[in-house]
């Protein structure tokens, strides 16, 4: 391409170039204005679908959509004083959503740390099953969580721990995916070093390749805690324990437990804010701060 | 090197023992606090109570059922009328004097084969059940009870019999007396009138005989009978599917098209006033913060169940995501190319398309593309709960319990949009902006 750029400018005219470069503009402005309309149109019709589909229009919605929050906040304001003793009663709810994306994070990069090194070239046991794992990897990264968390539901019975295997088995996806990528940028010499010393698999991965990517699978693992935080309060309203289920009887009562469903609120968007600010801090000091530590 | 010349020798040995010793103590504290957090877990989530809770009998019967369907043949004890019924219900009835080819009827009596040797008889006066290797048990239902007779011997664990009601499951089947009624479960391999159902003319048809009904004209009526199964429902499930998309679609690119002007705003080196960078930061963390979860509860209140409401949801969230991941890409951006279009007598907003947008464009369609096939995921389960898309069948073929093949069908197709999704985002990724980013 850059050849035939590059004889046929030696060529032509600047006349003949001016006209071929117009031309090639013209016809890339038109193939964008296509996308561009071809979007746009989507856009419309997804949304008039969407409308269409809806039990109450958008329009209809629109000016209601305060009517909730301020019903909320009113009673809120009214029954003030029984705000603490609220939020101390769904801590342990809080707790037990945490503890379940904390273990489901924990697991599934475990989990994901063996099967990216297992999909890497390089570090892979049998660099035949590469492939294998990819696949298997993005099969679990594929399933959405609620499917499996339901079919455990029906299976275990309600509770924290079908939320727990569920969010762990696609974090074993999703991570192992990010590590492997991870993976690739490590080096290998290492690797070789300790197989030259008669290693085994395990201990080169351990000792060659973890120290290596630890800060950058660490952060990586942080990103994930936070949106496992947010999986697991949502699969909870579907019957999986935690802050989500509280969440969803305090809103059932409908008007006189607003103050609960207030306080659930508060402590689920000061949990998710706590973690975002955390681990966008942490993260920030394990990326960019070594970085700045070496150069020093 | 160098360093190890600075210092005096047993200095540095010592500090170098040190810092073994720090990494050894942690190689062994760290997988010790995991593995501490993990047993605090066990006992936090009361794992120990739920295995002993969990059903496996439940687990057996979804299997089953993923896998295979069956036919009630019902004797009304009190009228000796026979029914044959696909899962029992209504939209699979055989029409009267129909019946599945496995049973035989010789006058009074009605012989349901249920393979194996297993021959059930319905006669006039009540049911006997042949089971190999065992024996022959019968029954009278009437007002007195069952009244059943089995062989000699001890009842095997496999036969539950009271005065009135006795089930017998056995490999074959199950069979189910009571004194109103005689039931026969017959399981077979496969999705029941996956294609039609048994009121459409073209069930029992096979392929090369729907293509020439098609080719006569017949096509449209065909797909009719199809798209309108009602076991199936073939027609809302697509539409079910399609809404699912939809909400991903809407939330993402609207929320796309909602955060790239704002992102400039929170952006240092294109808002400098610190006021309003911090306003829009905290809205985007805002916006983020309060999840998914709360905005789909709280505009289900005001735009009722549906797709809308879903891709609201998604919209608002990822208004936060995008506000913050735009804002970092525009500060990121080299601003020689800014200068050499300002350079021409651009205006700003000039300035903004030619020299800024460009730039980013890449990192945006990526950052945009990886969230579009990610809320394909997340409209699932929002689905689930503001009651739209294939989350909202899936929760409710699950809490009726009983169609596990519909359930696995969904499950299927879910998975499948994930992995069409990821291929299409993907694909569009390396179209729009070449290679992987």
């Amino acid at each position: 391409m850059a050849d035939q750029t590059a004889a046929s400018i030696e060529d032509a005219s600047p006349a003949e170039i001016r006209e071929s470069y117009l031309a090639q503009t013209r016809r890339k402005r038109l193939y964008s204005g296509m996308l561009l309309a071809v979007f746009v149109a989507l856009m419309a019709g997804g949304f008039i679908t969407a409308d269409s589909r809806n039990a109450g229009g958008f329009w209809d919605g629109l000016h209601r959509i305060f009517d909730f929050p301020a019903g909320v906040i009113a009673e809120t304001v009214e029954k003030i004083d029984r705000m603490p003793a609220n939020l101390v009663k769904f801590f342990p709810a809080l707790m037990e959503t945490i503890n379940i994306a904390a273990a489901a994070t924990l697991l599934g990069a475990l989990g994901g740390i063996v099967l990216s090194m297992l999909a890497t070239r390089g570090m892979a046991r049998w660099p035949r099953l590469i492939p294998v794992f990819r696949r298997i990897m993005d099969v679990m990264r594929a399933v959405p969580e609620i499917v499996i968390a339901l079919v455990l539901i029906f299976v275990l019975g309600g509770g924290p721990v079908p939320a727990m295997i569920a969010i762990a088995f696609h974090t074993v996806g999703a991570l192992g995916k990010l590590f492997s990528e991870v993976n690739e940028n490590a080096s290998l010499k290492p690797v070789e070093g300790l197989a030259s010393v008669g290693a085994n698999w395990s201990q080169r991965m351990l000792l060659g390749v973890v120290p290596q990517v630890a800060p950058n699978y660490l952060s990586y693992a942080l990103l994930r805690f936070e949106i496992n935080i947010r999986a697991s309060a949502i699969l909870g309203f579907v019957g999986a324990g935690g802050i989500g289920y509280e969440l969803k009887n305090a809103i059932g009562w409908g008007i006189g437990r607003y103050d609960e469903a207030a306080a659930i609120f508060l402590l689920l968007f000061l949990t998710i804010v706590v973690v975002d600010q955390f681990s966008s801090y942490a993260r920030d000091l394990l990326t960019h701060g070594r970085k700045k530590e070496m150069l020093a | 090197m160098t360093l190890a010349a600075d210092m005096p020798m047993d200095g540095l040995k010592t500090r170098a023992e040190a810092l073994f010793r720090r990494k050894r103590m942690v190689a062994i504290a760290l997988p010790l606090v995991l593995l501490g957090y993990l047993v605090y877990a066990l006992f936090a989530f009361n794992v120990p109570a739920l295995l002993q809770g969990a059903s496996l009998e439940n687990g057996a019967t979804l299997i089953r059922d993923s896998y295979s369907y069956k036919t009630h043949v019902t004797r009304d004890n009190r009228s000796g009328e026979v029914s044959f019924a696909i899962e029992g219900e209504r939209k699979g009835e055989y029409a009267p004097g129909t019946h599945p080819d496995w049973v035989t009827i010789e006058g009074d009596d009605t012989i349901t084969d249920l393979g194996g040797g297993h021959l059930v008889h319905y006669t006039a006066d009540g049911v006997s059940y042949e089971i190999p290797g065992y024996g022959t048990v019968s029954a009278q239902p009437g007002n007195g009870g069952v009244n059943a007779t089995f062989p000699e011997g001890a009842l095997p664990e496999w036969i539950n019999a009271s005065k009135n009601r006795v089930t017998i499951t056995t490999d074959a089947g199950r069979v189910t007396i009571t004194r109103n009624r005689t039931e026969v479960f017959r399981y077979s391999l496969g999705w029941e009138l996956f294609f039609f159902t048994l009121d459409s003319p073209y069930h029992g048809m096979g392929p090369g005989e729907l293509l020439s009904h098609a080719l006569s004209g017949e096509a449209g009526a065909i797909w009719d009978d199809f798209w309108n199964n009602a076991m199936w429902r073939h027609g809302d499930v697509a539409w079910a599917l399609v809404e699912t998309v939809l909400m991903a679609f809407l939330g993402t690119f609207g929320a796309a098209i909602v955060a790239l002007p704002l992102a400039f705003l929170a952006a240092r080196n294109f808002a400098p006033l610190m006021a309003v960078r911090f306003t829009f930061r905290r809205i985007f963390d805002f916006l983020r913060g309060t999840d998914a979860l709360i905005w789909t509860i709280v505009l289900s209140r005001a735009f009722g169940p549906g797709p809308m409401t879903g891709a609201l949801a998604i919209l608002l969230t990822d208004t936060g995501s995008f506000g913050k991941m735009f804002s970092e890409a525009l500060e990121n951006v080299d601003g020689k190319q800014i200068e050499g279009v300002q350079s021409t007598g651009a205006k700003p907003l000039l300035r903004y398309r030619f020299g800024v947008i460009p730039q980013v464009t890449p990192v945006l369609l990526s950052q945009v593309l990886y969230f579009f096939e990610s809320n394909t995921r997340s409209a699932t389960i929002i689905g689930a709960i503001t009651g739209g898309g294939i989350g909202l069948m899936l929760t409710q073929a699950m809490i009726t319990q009983k169609d596990w093949e519909e359930v696995t069908y969904y499950i299927i197709l879910v998975i499948l949009l994930v992995f069409v999704m990821d291929w299409f985002s993907g694909w569009l990724r390396r179209k729009l902006i070449g290679g992987e980013p």
